[in-house]
């Protein structure tokens, strides 16, 4: 099986069950991202595919062949922490962190969308050609990331700051280079 | 998980041709759903016949009406402007389904197809009609705040999952089918199979037929709509609940038309004719709303732990009709 994964090509043999999840920790040992209930309930397992978010535990590898993927080990560059790393450490946006690596990927994905103009259930008017955001919707749109610490207040704080943050978006160009 | 061959098909003939191989191979669309029930061995299947390379397109005719390839993603089908601006309850139900990571991968067809949630037919150490014909069900007298209310048998409880898949039925959505026979379409709404004694049976397709698109008919008055989805929490959660609704109002007040379907309470998506019915040509008020919902709710019964979800049911759709009735004043 082929892949990009944080912009180096690999080329990795894996049992036709393993999922991108289990390929990624266990057989390419890209450890940050996380394995929490592994049926895709807790967000933990949250990575980039072409910049869009999923849950790799309900991901077939066998599925994602020649796809570029990032993780959170691909978000900091030249020894500098992505903006959004920044401001997790300074909202205290986790506590144990075994949640964070997902909850950042997923949060670069949800600003990709909102640049997009993709609404969630809790947008008033489908048709804004821009839609607000606001805590209600970040909230909403990072309900597929659950925290057991609780930092929900922090993670909200810096991913609020991070948003209004001109480098933060899609990062595949950046994990590429 | 078991042991498959994976093949990606790059058109419906091919995948139809793959699936000619043996009745255990079976679509794989997003995944979301079937990879999780590989794991729990619930789907043993031989045979994985990858479609996300299938038609994917979503495209509105001159008409207004709405084709959809069923490989669109969630998302896209969401985010789509002609959804939001003409079925607004459609882009409503799907961003209440699930989180932003599964609605990115999860395909139309698939969600379509997806099975129940019912923790006994998750559990095999459980028993369950529809894992195995005659088994018994262990949700009639178990937990079973999330089971049905309309439409069950003593067979089986559960409920489908999809909120998509409601606001399609309110809207009269055509599948499209392709299969070793050729080709077919029928409406949604007579897609999915209540339980009665066979629950195993979920829906009308044969076991080499695959969904290759959906098809919206034009609908004016679906501008005017929305999906109000009631459950345990306020975000990635099932319905406990869930009402997908359209209303055209004449002049006078008067229900000129109404689309309405349920979602939590029955083992397929539930289009609500007989509320429609009762509402057509009445004055759009609280008390026609509530006559209707008693009448749609007439014959539901509940279990030891939903009985609470027949006068939900009810108020939501009073709430939703309400909702849109203030939006056209």
């Amino acid at each position: 099986m082929h892949f990009i994964i944080n912009g180096e090509a690999i080329d990795v043999e894996a049992d036709i069950r393993t999922s991108l999840l289990d390929l990624m920790r266990n057989t390419l040992g890209f450890t940050g991202t996380k394995k929490g209930c592994d049926q895709g309930a807790c967000g933990a397992c949250t990575v980039l595919v072409e910049g869009e978010r999923i849950n790799s535990c309900l991901a077939l590898a066998v599925q994602y062949q020649g796809c570029s993927i990032t993780t959170v080990e691909g978000l900091a560059a030249n020894g500098n922490l992505h903006p959004l790393q920044q401001a997790f450490i300074e909202h205290d946006g986790f506590q144990c962190g075994y949640c964070t690596p997902g909850q950042l990927c997923s949060a670069i994905g949800m600003a990709g969308e909102i640049k997009r103009n993709i609404p969630s259930v809790v947008t008033g008017d489908l048709s804004a050609k821009g839609i607000p955001i606001d805590e209600l919707e970040i909230r909403e749109r990072m309900s597929g990331n659950l925290c057991r610490c609780g930092a929900y207040n922090g993670i909200v704080e810096a991913i609020s700051e991070a948003l209004a943050h001109p480098t933060v978006g899609p990062i595949e160009e950046r994990a590429r280079a | 998980m078991n042991i498959f061959s994976y093949e990606r098909a790059s058109d419906a003939n091919a995948a139809i041709a793959l699936k000619k191989a043996g009745l255990t191979a079976k679509y794989l669309g997003g995944g979301t759903n079937l990879v999780d029930l590989m794991r729990e061995t619930v789907e043993q299947p031989e045979v994985l016949i990858d479609v996300t390379q299938l038609p994917a397109e979503i495209e509105q005719r001159a008409d207004g009406s709405l084709m959809i390839g069923a490989a669109a993603r969630n998302t896209a089908l969401a985010a789509h402007p002609a959804v939001r601006s003409d079925f607004p309850l459609l882009s409503r139900s799907i961003l209440a389904g699930a989180s932003a990571q599964i609605r990115n991968v999860a395909t139309v067809g698939g969600n379509i197809l997806q099975r129940t949630r019912c923790r006994y037919f998750y559990d095999n150490a459980a028993r369950c009609n529809k894992r195995q014909r005659q088994a018994g069900c262990d949700a009639l007298e178990g937990f079973n705040r999330h089971h049905a209310i309309l439409g069950a048998s003593e067979a089986c409880v559960a409920t489908h999952p999809s909120d998509m898949s409601v606001a399609l039925v309110a809207l009269d959505a055509v599948v499209h089918l392709q299969g070793l026979a050729g080709t077919r379409s029928m409406p949604l709404r007579d897609l999915h199979r209540l339980p009665g004694e066979h629950p195993e049976i979920e829906t009308e397709l044969q076991p080499d037929e695959l969904i290759t698109a959906v098809e919206i008919p034009p609908l004016p008055f679906a501008s005017h709509s929305t999906y109000r989805k009631v459950r345990d929490r306020a975000s990635y959660a099932f319905a406990l609940v869930s009402v997908a609704a359209a209303l055209d109002l004449d002049a006078a007040g008067r229900v000129r038309d109404v689309r309405l379907a349920l979602g939590g309470v029955a083992h397929k998506p539930w289009r609500a004719a007989k509320a429609e019915a009762a509402l057509k040509g009445q004055p759009a008020n609280t008390d026609s709303f509530r006559a209707a919902a008693e009448a749609e709710l007439a014959d539901a019964v509940g279990l030891r732990d939903n009985a609470f979800k027949i006068e939900l049911a009810k108020r939501t759709i009073v709430a939703v009709l309400d909702e849109l009735k203030g939006d056209n004043a």
